[in-house]
């Protein structure tokens, strides 16, 4: 089967596999996002903690994504659950991470004004740290959410559906075209992702 | 109003930063700490807001203890204003200098007028420079800015560390002049740290010499010049001390009334004695003509007075 002729027979399924890819995405970066931001707010008043943290997250991204995907299966069951759970792990290094150089990069000066001013420790962090930290954060958001896409299709492997099923039947069936279209679907999804949060970067630096 | 009652204060076992410290700051003055770099001006200062907490000892604002009122509502009842400025670089202007109005839950009207009143209390024209974000600042605008933020809460206690140290040093003269007058008009409590000697005999009412964590003087500009307490004092003072007197003294409280010749040099009442001994070097005369703020003759300055009143100690 050719290239044109794979396209105008699946599209349907196309459609559906990468609505299913970026809900997985959505869902697994809202999770991460607000995770990252808890445990990077949490360690930004700690160095100590910072450190234990940053490097837990470093090991845990080194460990193969295939191979905990699988572990969370009997944990969590085949399907979403377990795809979610595993992008959850993979993208919090580049968010807390961020989150936590963003917040702790701020001129102490500025601290110190809004605390003698008489702010309380919550309002310096909504009002003068958070806002501060914003592009340190974006790019936290940007890193993750490219790598999650990439690493979404290995959901697929865990039955959660997503463009990873036609690099998967791709391969088991020996076709070329189906395991292509996967690939370009993928690095189109995560391109124009990546241009995107570019974009809200570049606009709220004006 | 202020009152440190030996305050002491160390860092680790045997870092005392601060040595039984006792100081009564009047209401309404501006009381300078001056001294050597690290010897406690900062800290010391920072306990008045709680910014630092003493080991020992207790400081008092209107009789009461520090220690016995809410942090945050003590602060926001103080002008703070650092060295950096510290001006928050996301938000206009306007949000900077509105920020203790809000935090003190004011109207959006009033909180508005305020910050106007303000920009032009600092001489800076609303309408430019209410939406403007503190990069687009000079050095200059920017202290403005983080002086008319102290004052927004309308506190009667202003913290000022090294306020104007950055700036170069003919900005840095203006500053002084505007916030003296300023000051005429508000009648705030300061505190002022500054390390430059010439800033605290210009600006303060009284001056602490600190030295080590410890203060070794308290008085006014005069006596600090005419009795330093010790040759350190008077190493800080540095030399010229005659001329920095003249600088202190006004030709309005020098002069003898009445009527004076046509042909003098005319000076307002608020010149020093340093402009007026200027005036007469300039034009080889022993006398100048002292006028009010509309020209009508107030009295005569003679060379001999001058000298006289400069030397004499009173
Ligand atoms: N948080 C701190 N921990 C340890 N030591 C401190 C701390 N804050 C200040 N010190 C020390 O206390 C001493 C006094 O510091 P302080 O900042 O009050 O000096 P300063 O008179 O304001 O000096 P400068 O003119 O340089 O600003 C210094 O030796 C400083 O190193
Ligand atoms: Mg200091």
């Amino acid at each position: 089967m050719d290239f044109i002729s794979f396209l105008v027979a699946y599209w349907p399924t196309l459609i559906q596999l990468t609505a299913e890819h970026l809900g997985i995405i959505v869902v697994a970066m809202a999770l991460s996002l607000a995770l990252g931001l808890v445990v990077g707010i949490a360690i930004s008043f700690s160095p100590r903690a910072a450190a234990i943290v940053l490097g837990i997250n470093g090991l845990l991204m080194t460990f193969p994504s295939l191979a905990l995907f699988s572990l969370l299966v009997p944990v969590l069951g085949i399907g979403s659950a377990p795809a979610i759970a595993g992008l959850v792990v993979y993208t919090q290094l580049p968010l807390v991470r961020n989150v936590y150089t963003g917040l702790t990069g701020i001129d102490p000066a500025l601290i110190e004004a809004a605390e003698g001013m008489g702010l309380t420790p919550l309002k310096i962090l909504w009002k003068i740290k958070l806002p501060l930290a914003w592009p340190a954060i974006l790019t936290g958001i940007r890193t993750a959410t490219v790598m999650g896409i990439g690493i979404g299709a290995i959901a697929a492997y865990v039955g959660a559906g997503g463009l990873g099923v036609l690099i998967f039947q791709g391969i088991s069936r020996n076709n070329d075209a189906m395991v292509i279209v996967g690939a370009i679907l993928i690095s189109a999804i995560s391109i124009l992702t990546d241009r995107l949060l570019a974009r809200i970067g570049d606009r709220d630096r004006s | 109003m202020i009152r440190f009652d030996q305050v002491s204060k160390s860092y680790g076992r045997n870092r005392q930063v601060i040595d039984d410290l006792t100081l009564a700051i009047a209401e309404g003055e501006i009381c300078m700490l001056v001294g050597p770099s690290g010897c406690g001006k900062t800290t010391s200062m920072k306990m008045i807001n709680r910014l630092v907490e003493p080991d020992s000892g207790t400081v008092l604002v209107d009789g009461r203890p520090v220690n016995s009122v809410d942090p945050i509502k003590l602060r926001l009842n103080i002008g703070y204003v650092i060295q950096e400025i510290g001006l928050f670089p996301h938000m206009s202007v306007a949000d900077n200098i509105a920020t203790v109005p809000v935090e003190l839950g004011w109207p959006k009207p009033r909180v508005r007028a305020r910050v106007d009143d303000l920009l032009a209390l600092v001489d800076l024209e609303p309408g430019l420079y209410r939406t403007k974000r503190p990069r687009e600042l000079s050095g200059g605008q920017r202290q403005r800015v983080g002086i008319a933020r102290a004052l927004a809460g309308d506190p009667r206690i202003m913290l000022m560390d090294e306020p104007f140290g950055a700036l170069d040093p003919l900005t840095r003269a203006k500053m002084q002049d505007e916030f003296l007058a300023i000051q005429e008009k508000i009648r705030k409590t300061i505190v002022f740290v500054t390390h430059d000697t010439d800033e605290a005999l210009k600006m303060g009412d009284h001056i602490a010499v600190m030295r080590a964590g410890r203060l070794l003087q308290y008085g006014t500009p005069t006596e600090i010049l005419r009795h330093p307490a010790d040759t350190f004092v008077a190493d800080l003072i540095g030399s010229r001390k005659g001329l920095k007197l003249l600088r202190l003294l006004d030709c309005g409280s020098l002069m003898r009334q009445g009527a004076a010749a046509a042909d003098l040099p005319v000076l307002p009442a608020r010149a020093t004695a340093e402009q007026a001994l200027s005036e007469m070097l300039r034009c080889g005369c022993r006398s100048v003509a002292v006028a009010d703020a509309s020209g009508v003759t107030l009295g005569r300055l003679d060379l001999d007075d001058l000298i006289d009143r400069v030397a004499r100690d009173d």
